[in-house]
Parts: structure tokens; sequence; C-alpha cells
């Protein structure tokens, strides 16, 4: 909302310059989001002068050479060279002499045009920023009215321009909260000044109405739907005379955004802007049978708008119509063939109060905005119609010099006449409630004061203030904390002190989930991969390039019923695609080498079962702070999971040749660096997605410390992507994994129990055994353990080889074995029977033993 | 005899000391000292030699073949050490070449490492860090948090449905309650998390982050509000931060206020030394961070009293406040960040900038 300064100060003048006014309005609750500086920035060199002669230029068809009065020193009249058709001699102008800085910035100087030099400018409005529209020279003859009365007598030549028109204006441009709707006008905000620094306030504009109450003759209204019409009001003029506003009028509607019509409609626009209640005027002798009638429009219905469009409405948008048909969309806009005309004489003036959804929805289904939706749809009090329509009047006698109709039409939300105002509420504001909520004790009488200057009637009681509302108030002050607020922002929060809460016992912590995800995300930021942030949205095609069958769990998807594209339309089941994204990007500017990972949620429709075969009912994985509503249940499957994308190579190449490809090991090792740290029982087991490479993608199953297989449960997947999949994306060798962090969390221990361990070295001992390829290093390693027992301490698989030595279908493990006993170092002898029970135990699974 | 034991010495004395090698110095060992050398030999012939000679000629060349045994010996380890020495500058790498293998350097997403910062300084303050769904009931995205049937941020143009009653929840608030319902009070909690709104242009998009905060007590007041967020302030903007109220309005907070904190390009001056106007905060001297409040009343009456947050929230008994800060807003201001795009664009020439 723009409002022009002057016009502020019209109603209260504080003495403060505009940056102490701009404080006072920001720190109360009005904020000024920015000063403009309207017309010139400087007034000097702009003067008043007269035109003593204009003749033809002698090269220039379309100019003309004038000698303009404007009281220089020397008493000799300036030549300026004027392009406007309307110059005349005799006139009285607005003059830019040399050194002038218009508007635009530029600086006027002396030039020639067409060989002949021209001292200065004869001004127009829009040269001014007075209006936009006028054509040619701004002439001053209604000034010359005004000072014809004024005790001078005359608009002398010379006169600084400034002081008889308002070229340089601040304006300030507000943010007006929607509980505000009173705001949106300039006594609106005159009050806030008013209380924000006790400046007196002058009479509401709204208090002298010329026109009167009562039954109106010369035109009829029904209102069929009042629960969408509150207060319908409407006037009637007569003799009324088109004609340009005057140069104030003009100046401030301009200054305040407006664009200027006539006077009429300029005369609305101002009332609006005062009073903040929008108005609209209709040429009497155009509404058919000089009636109008409010009802919801028909599905389908059509109706042409003031902007030439043709609008398709539905039956919850309304229409103002007369015998023709519709005229109007009510609170939007209205129509053209109502429409005031520059020969109109009857004015028929609408001031109503609608419904604020209703006009919100209405708007936005017909993606039409206007200034006066805007202000409706924020709710506005019926009490405002008469205040614009009180200042609108009295404005139609003295501009257009129209006689105003007695009888007001006033139709109240029972549909009938007339309204009536609701009695206002009184609220109890305890003074001791003013301390408890604002920490500060504020004094009754500063209270009382406050309210007083924001319209509310206060009545002293014991401890406290009996508070009335104003009407303009009603919908946004209801309860004591609504005073409480009122008193707490005009007295100035500035003077809060800052403290801290007196604490309670409540000290801060992360949840264990919060932990293992911090600790997750950290181990691989460790192992240089960069974390991606990517979008929970995610293109329905998405499903389809993972090759997802049409049956599969993971298309099980929550869909977004308005997105912002088809391409958003889905919440993504997987962090896959936000990865794959995110590799493509960077494949495409920064090269093929990417290793990222996402820490993010994932969702799924409820009752979806989960990819890694868990049972997915609403559970805390969502929520890892575990602190949400004990057992409320959650509207979807959400998780968190962390995914890892590796792509191209692992490392920059290093001179000294050790160069490694991403592939499934590089991700294993990945997430073993996640699942070690949480000292996991963990294993994977070859498993299939549609996504993944067939022979290279495994489930990860894992199980709490001391927990027997049997309760394993699926984390998520590892592998290499599927060559289709990472096409897609246009990536070569691609391996990935996801698991589900919240599982995770409840696998790993919080606390980790204390490991006794010896004090003597331990024996190792290497093994080279030929296996049949069907047996897995885990069944190999499975069988060595089994076979052991306590003494054997750690084995691992150091080489793997296949070839001709070791036959077809067949390859060689190399396992290192460490054995340890807690109480004495361990010797060859002691450990040979152990080893013979290895080997009998890798013999029966088709073993020979190398060497 | 005695000359030449002299001689031998002296002369063996200087050969050592010039010796370059402990191969030269093995050459010498032999040389004066080995089985046929002149020293040893006459050690031998002491025997044959007349009685008043024998004492003085043994004990002379004894002396002598000692004292050039311990300076051999000291000259072969002072040898060893400089060959040591020379060994290891020839055995010398090229110190510039890159370490081996590489260990890249990983990052987390600056929204991440912003999230962690902010949730560790309200741990500091006491909070307990909490999450909650993003698909939300339209109970607790808009209902309980005093938004009227008909406010305009229900609609469709203002928020995401995925069913009638099912929204991508528009802020971290319907947490309040959530957590209200789960706890007594009192209550400190913040809740980071990701939240929706269809808008998307140079300064939206249709996810961002908030972190919410709720501290309901007995007695919490908007100067209290105050207190913690000049902690927070200072601890992610610098000490010298100041924090200012200025009263706003939000369905759910009653006082509303929002808040700014001085700018810490220009020191709050709006100005830069140089006289230019601050481009931060825009020569305003406050860069505008967060909206807040005490809670509004209404929203305590849609917490029921169950066995979990019993006694419940009577609104004349408890009282707190609430605030909701953009998680993109923070990183953007500290580290001069000018494009909310980057964020979920994903390039790692911007990832890797804020490991």
């Amino acid at each position: 909302m723009r409002v022009p300064l002057p016009w502020l100060r019209e109603y209260c003048d504080p003495d403060l310059d505009v940056r102490a006014i701009e404080e006072r309005l920001t720190m109360t609750g009005t904020k000024v989001e920015a000063i403009h500086h309207h017309g010139v920035t400087s007034t000097d060199s702009f003067v008043v002068g007269r035109v003593l002669s204009a003749e033809q230029h002698p090269d220039a068809d379309r100019l003309k050479v004038c000698a303009v009065a404007v009281g220089s020193d020397d008493g000799q009249p300036a030549t300026i060279v004027c392009g406007a058709p309307n110059v005349a001699a005799g006139q009285t102008v607005a003059v830019a002499r040399p050194g002038a800085v218009m508007p635009d910035g530029t600086k006027l100087k002396q030039a020639k045009l067409r060989g002949v030099t021209s001292e200065g400018m004869i001004l127009s409005e829009s040269e001014l920023e007075i209006s936009s529209g006028a054509e040619g020279i701004l002439v001053l003859d209604e000034l010359m009215l005004d000072a014809a009365s004024s005790p001078e007598g005359e608009l002398a030549p010379g006169t600084p321009l400034a002081d008889v028109l308002a070229i340089a204006i601040d304006v300030l441009e507000l943010e007006i909260t929607p509980n505000r709707p009173d705001c949106l006008s300039v006594y609106g905000v005159a009050r806030e000044l008013h209380a924000a620094t006790g400046a007196a306030l002058s009479d509401a504009p709204w208090n002298d109405d010329p026109g009167s109450a009562g039954a109106l003759s010369s035109a009829e209204v029904t209102v069929q739907c009042p629960d969408l019409c509150p207060r319908f009001t409407a006037r009637v003029f007569e003799n009324v005379t088109i004609a340009p506003s005057p140069l104030w009028l003009k100046a401030r509607l301009t200054a305040a955004g407006q664009r200027t019509i006539n006077n009429v409609v300029d005369i609305t626009n101002y009332a609006m802007l005062l009073s903040g209640q929008p108005l609209h005027a209709f040429d009497l002798d155009r509404v058919a049978g000089a009636q109008l009638t409010v009802r919801r429009a028909h599905d389908g219905e059509q109706v042409q708008t003031l902007d030439g469009q043709t609008r398709t409405l539905d039956s919850e948008m309304v229409v103002i119509e007369d015998d023709q048909g519709p005229t109007s969309i009510a609170g939007l806009m209205g129509g053209s063939r109502s429409e005031v005309q520059p020969h109109t004489t009857r004015v028929l003036l609408e001031v109503a109060t609608w419904s604020g959804p209703n006009i919100h929805r209405s708007s936005w289904a017909l993606g039409l905005r206007s200034e006066a939706s805007g202000r409706f749809e924020k709710g506005l009090q019926p009490e405002q119609c008469m205040h614009a329509q009180a200042i609108a009047t009295r404005l139609m006698i003295e501009l257009c010099g129209a006689s105003v109709a007695p009888g007001t039409i006033d139709i109240g939300a029972d549909g009938h006449a007339s309204w009536t105002e609701a009695p206002p509420q009184t609220i109890t504001l305890r003074e001791a409630r003013v301390q408890a909520i604002l920490g500060v004790p504020v004094a009754l009488a500063r209270q009382q004061q406050i309210l007083s200057a924001l319209d509310f009637a206060v009545q002293p009681r014991e401890h406290g203030l009996d508070v009335s509302v104003p009407a303009l108030r009603r919908a946004d002050v209801t309860r004591e904390i609504d005073l409480i607020e009122e008193v707490a922002r005009i007295d100035g929060l500035e003077r809060l002190p800052a403290t801290l809460p007196a604490r309670r016992g409540a000290a801060g912590k992360l949840s264990h989930a919060q932990r293992v995800r911090r600790a997750a995300e950290d181990a691989m930021v460790g192992r240089g991969l960069h974390e991606i942030v990517g979008w929970s949205f995610a293109n329905p095609e998405l499903l389809d390039q993972l090759l997802l069958p049409s049956d599969h769990e993971m298309r099980r998807v929550i869909a977004v019923e308005n997105p912002l594209s088809e391409s958003q339309s889905i919440m993504r089941p997987t962090l896959l695609g936000s990865l794959l994204d995110a590799a493509q990007h960077n494949a495409a500017r920064n090269g093929p080498d990417v290793a990222i990972f996402e820490s993010g949620t994932v969702y799924r429709a409820l009752g979806a079962p989960s990819p890694a075969g868990a049972p997915s009912a609403p559970s805390a994985t969502g929520a890892p702070g575990a602190t949400t509503g004990a057992g409320a249940e959650l509207p979807a499957d959400e998780h968190h999971g962390l995914g890892v994308l590796l792509s191209g190579a692992l490392a920059p190449r290093s001179w000294r040749g050790e160069h490694r490809e991403a592939d499934f090991f590089a991700a294993k090792a990945l997430l073993t660096g996640i699942l070690d740290h949480f000292h996991l029982q963990w294993s994977v087991e070859p498993s299939t997605w549609p996504f993944l490479h067939p022979g290279r993608s495994a489930a990860v199953l894992a199980v709490a410390t001391g927990q027997s297989e049997e309760q394993a449960v699926r984390l998520g997947f590892v592998g290499e992507l599927h060559p289709l999949v990472a096409g897609a994306w246009d990536l070569g060798r691609t391996a990935a994994f996801a698991i589900d962090v919240g599982k995770l969390a409840a696998l790993a221990a919080p606390v980790r129990a204390f490991q006794a361990f010896g004090a003597f070295p331990p024996l190792r001992q290497d093994l080279a055994v030929t296996l049949p390829e069907s047996v897995s290093a885990a069944e190999a390693l499975h069988s060595v353990r089994s076979a052991a027992g306590e003494m054997l301490d750690e084995v691992s698989v150091f080489d793997v080889y296949t070839g001709e030595q070791v036959g077809n279908e067949r390859r060689s493990l190399a396992l290192a074995l460490s054995f340890r006993a807690l109480e004495r170092t361990l010797t060859d002898e002691d450990v040979a029977p152990v080893r013979e029970r290895i080997v009998a135990a890798l013999e029966a699974v088709g073993g020979e033993l190398r060497g | 005899m005695i000359d030449r034991i002299q001689q031998l010495h002296s002369e063996a004395e200087s050969a050592i000391a010039l010796a370059a090698s402990s191969a030269e110095l093995e050459q010498l060992r032999v040389h004066y000292l080995g089985r046929k050398a002149e020293l040893p030999q006459m050690l031998r012939g002491v025997a044959a030699l007349e009685p008043a000679q024998r004492g003085a000629v043994g004990k002379a060349a004894n002396q002598a073949r000692q004292a050039l045994e311990a300076l051999i010996g000291a000259r072969t380890d002072e040898l060893a050490g400089g060959e040591l020495e020379q060994r290891l500058r020839a055995d010398s790498v090229d110190v510039t070449l890159p370490g081996a293998p590489p260990q890249p350097v990983g990052s987390l997403h600056v929204l991440s490492a912003t999230r962690r910062e902010l949730e560790d300084i309200f741990l500091g303050l006491g909070f307990t860090v909490m999450e909650g769904p993003e698909i939300e009931t339209v109970h607790y995205n808009f209902d309980a948090l005093n938004h009227s049937p008909t406010h305009p941020a229900r609609a469709r143009t203002d928020t995401f449905y995925v069913a009638d009653d099912l929204v991508l929840r528009t802020h971290t608030s319907p947490m309040q309650v959530r957590a209200m319902e789960a706890h007594p009070p009192p209550l400190y909690v913040v809740i980071p998390g990701r939240v929706y709104r269809p808008d998307s242009d140079a300064t939206h998009t249709p996810q961002f982050h908030q972190i919410e905060g709720l501290a309901v007590d007995e007695d919490i007041t908007l100067a209290d509000l105050k207190g913690t967020l000049l902690e927070f302030a200072r601890a992610v903007f610098g000490d010298a931060r100041n924090v200012r109220l200025r009263p706003h309005f939000f369905p759910f907070t009653e006082p509303s206020v929002e808040v700014d904190v001085s700018c810490f390009h220009c020191d709050g001056n709006g100005f830069l030394k140089d006289g230019s106007r601050c481009y931060l905060c825009k020569g305003e001297g406050w860069l505008e961070v967060l909206g807040a409040g005490e809670v509004d009343p209404n929203v305590y009456a849609y917490v029921p009293t169950t066995a979990e947050n019993a006694p419940g929230y009577d609104p004349e008994k408890v009282q707190g406040f609430a605030w909701g800060l953009g998680v993109e807003r923070i990183a953007m201001l500290k580290h001069g960040i000018p494009d909310l795009r980057l964020y979920y664009e994903n390039d790692l020439r911007f990832l890797e900038q804020f490991s």
C-alpha cells in the first residue's frame, strides 16, 4: 500500500521527518518497506510562467516559439520552444528553467531546437508525474481560480511551482498484515501514526456526510445471496458533469499508484484509498430497468469484464445484474456495459461488503485480481460502506457539480433493508496479565492511553480495564491476548529486556536415532563423499526409468493432487532418483567421477510393503526424535534413508598409478564403513531389484548385537545399477546402496558394553584352498568359523584366484587366520588340531587345500 | 726404536684423520695394525730385545696400538654416520608431489551443515530436537494452528494437497500441537524439517527447510523470546549482533513479531566504511531472519489432555513462545549465497565449497 506522506499528514502530522515516521510505523507493526520519492527530487528551477506569445517556429511545423514570463530578475521573458499543440498566449503554465532536474533524472540545459535557443521547458502533467494520461502542456487555470480568491489575488510568474502544486512527494510503501484491512487506508494509517507518536488525529473524513439515509426512489436493489453480501449500499447522483479531476486529486492518486481517469472514477478511488472500502460507479441511465440484483452466478455463466475478457463463472461466484443480465462480478471487476462514460449525467454509487473468503476463492479461480478484490478478500467491516459513501458524496457534489438524491439503499445481512450495527464486544484486560505475557510491566494509564488512541473505548476496573472494541477491529480483536498485543506493539517492543527462560528441568539432547544419522552421514563425508539435497518431488516417469514392473511395491507412491508440474507430481519412493539426477548434472558439467550421498526422507502410501521387506506400518523412523505423539498415527509411510551413488573413478588419478573405479565392491566398502561403525552383525545376500544389475546386487541384512540371525532385518540394497538405468541418466558403470536409517538406529546399540581382551599376541597363519565357484566366500568363512571354535579370533579372505591351475568352475581363496587365547601365547602345536578341523570343514564343502 | 713407534703413530694418526670412507679406514687398519704390520710385529719382537729396552719399547708400542685402535674405532663410527646420512640424502623424494593415494575431502551439504549448526546452538540452550511427518493432516497444519476454515493459506494455490485432508506441510509448526500432545509442560523443543509451498521463482522454491522452536512453561514471556533469539543470533552471526522485534501477524501466535538481526556486514550501520550503502541489508542495518511470537491461547485449546501430556495445556496456567526460521535464508545470509536454486542443483563446484 502506497501512502503519499502529505496526504497522511493531513490527518496526523507529527513533528517528525520521513525517516522518523518510517521508524515509528515499522516498530509498531506497520512496516515501511520503502520510501519512494514521487515527482522531482529538487524543486529548484521549477516556476509558474505566463505565456506572453506563442509563434510558429520558422523551421518546424509542430513547434512553437513562446515568450514566457518567468519572473526573472531582469524582467525579460524567457524564450521557450514548445511542441504541445495546446500552448497559447495568455496561459499560466508550469516551467522548468535550465538547471532543473526532471523526475527521470535528466538535467535541463539551454538547448537549440531547429535553430532557436530554448531557455527551459513548458511542462505537461506526465512530466511532473501528476498524471499519466493528460495530453499537451499543463495549464494552471484552476490554480488561477484558487489564487483569485486568495489575498494575493494573482498567481505571479516566477512563483515557485512547489508553492502551488505538489511536485515532490514522499510516498511510504507499507506492508499491511492480513489482520489489518482497516489499515489499507490513509485514515487507518493516520490512526496508527497517531497512536505511535501521540500527534493529534483529525476527525474522520466521513464524519461530515452531505447525503441522507432513508428510502431512495430512483433505483432498486435486490440481494438474493445475503450470506455472501453482508451489506449493500447505493446512492444516486444527478446532474453529474464528467471532467478531468483537479490537479491536487490527480497528484495524490498518481503518487498513490492509481491511474487517473475522470472525476467520478477518481473520486471512487480516492474514497477507497482514504477509507479502505472499494466503491463502484454505474451510469444509472445504462443500468437496464434501473435495478440491480445480487445473485450467485450459474455454473458456466459467461460475463465480459471491463478489461474486455470473457469470464466463465460458477455458482460460488456472485454477479450483479440488471434487466439485461450481469453487469459485473461482485467484488472483482465491473462490466463495460454500465461503466461511466464521458457523457454520463446520472451515477449510481455502489458500496458493498462481500464475504472475504468467497472473494478470495473467486479471484483465484478466475485468475482475476484487482485492487478491490485484494481488499475484500481480507474481510472488510460493513461500517466501512458508509464511510466511503460519505467521502464520495461530498466530492461528487464539490467536483462534479452533482446533486445527491435523497435517501440511501442499505441492505443488511438478512437481505432486507436496513442494515444494523452489531453492539461492540467488551473485553476485560488484567494489568497483571500484560506483564506476565510481555515480561515487563506497562502502567495502567499507559495501557489506557494506547487503547484509546487506537479507538477502543476504555473503562478502568479493579486491576485492569474494560475495553470495547471498535467496529473496524472486531474481526481482529476478540480476546484479552489481542489487547495485550495492541499494548505491546504501541508501547514498544524495543523496551523489552532480553531474558532467558527460567528453566525447569529440560535438558537439550539429540535422540539416539538423530545421533546415528549424523554418524552415518559423517562416515560418508569422512570417506570423501559429497552430500546432496534432492527434491522430495519426483517425476512419475522415474518409476519407468527404474524399470519397475507395474505391480511393483515401489509404485505405491503418494501423488500430489495440485503439483506445480507433472515432473514434480509424486513424492519420491527412493533416493535413487535425486542421486541419479545430481550425478547426471555433474557428469555433464564436471566430468564423469561422482561420489555423492543423500540423507533424506522417502515416502510411500500407507500399507505398501517396504522394499526392504519389513512391515511398513507407520513407524517412528520418520520421526527419529521418537517424540512425536506417542502412538499417534502418521498419515503416510515416511522413512529416513541414506543413499550413496558412485560413478567413474573413486579418487583423482594418482601419479602412483592407483586407480579404482566405482563397482559393487566400492559401494559395499562404503556400506561397511557405516555398518561396522555401529558394530552391527550384518551380511549381504544375493538378491535382485529391477533397477540393479542382476548379477551384482544384494540385500543388506543386519541383527542387533546378541540377536540370532533369524531376527535379521533387511536394511536396504547394495549393487551396481542396471546398465539400462545408468544409461538413462547418461552414466557408465554406477554403483549404489540405500539403507533405512531408522532401522539402522533401531539395531545400533546406544551404549556399547566393554569387551575384555588379553595381553598375549595372536598367532597368524594363512591357508589357501580351492573351492567350487558355487561356494560363496561367506559360506566358506562360515564353515571355517563353525569348525574352529573360540580359539579363532579372526578370519578374512585376502586373495581370490581363478585360472587353469585351480580347474574349471573352481577358484582359490587365500584365508588369513588369526588365533588368540586370553590367558597365554599360542603355539603351532596348540592350533594344529583347530587347523585340522578347519581343513576338514572346508573339504566338506568341496574344498581342497593348496600347496 | 721408540722414535720409529712415534713416527708410525703420528703417520697413522694423520692417515686415519684423512680417511674418507670406511673401506679406506679398513685398509689403514690392516696396514698399521694387521698381523703383518710393523707395529704389531714390534710388539711381538719385544721379547727379543735387551731387557733394559723391553719395558720402554713395549709400553710405547702398546700405547700406540691402543691409541690407533681407538682412533680407528671413533673414525669408523664417524664415517658410518656420514655415509648413512649420504645414503638417505641420495634417497630423497620430490616432496611437492601430491600425497598418495589421494584422500578426497567430502562435505555435508550447506543446508545440512547449517541445520546442524542451528540444532547445536539450540541444544546448548536446552532445547531437544524433534522431528515430524512431512505429509500432514489439515488438522495439524491449519486447524490446530488457529487458521480460520476459510484462511487463504489453505487454498490449493498456496498448499500442496495429497488428499482432501492431507497436505504437504507448509511449515514445521504442525509439530507444535503434536509435541504438546506427546509431552506435558515444561516443553523446550526445536523441530527442523522440510516444508512445501507451491511457489517457484528466484526467491522461492517449492520445498525448503525450517526450524521451529517451541518453549512452553509457566512463565515464558516475550522478553524470554527476545533473549533466546539474541543468543541464537550471536551464535550464528557473531557476538556483536543485536536483535529487534517488530510487531507482525501470524494466526497461531499472539503477540506476533518479526525478528531482525543487526547486519553483520555493515555492523548495523546500513553503510560501509567507504560510505556506500550496504548491499546485504540494503542500507537498513537490519536483516529479517524469522517470525515468532507468544503461542496463541487458541492453539493450547487444540491439545487434548491425555495420559501422555497430563496435566494438559491450560492457557491460564502455561504460556510460551514459538518461532519458525528458514534454514535456506540463514545459510544465504551467512555464506553470501546469491540464489536459492543453487541449493537443489547439487553442482559439485557448489558442494565442495562447504567442506
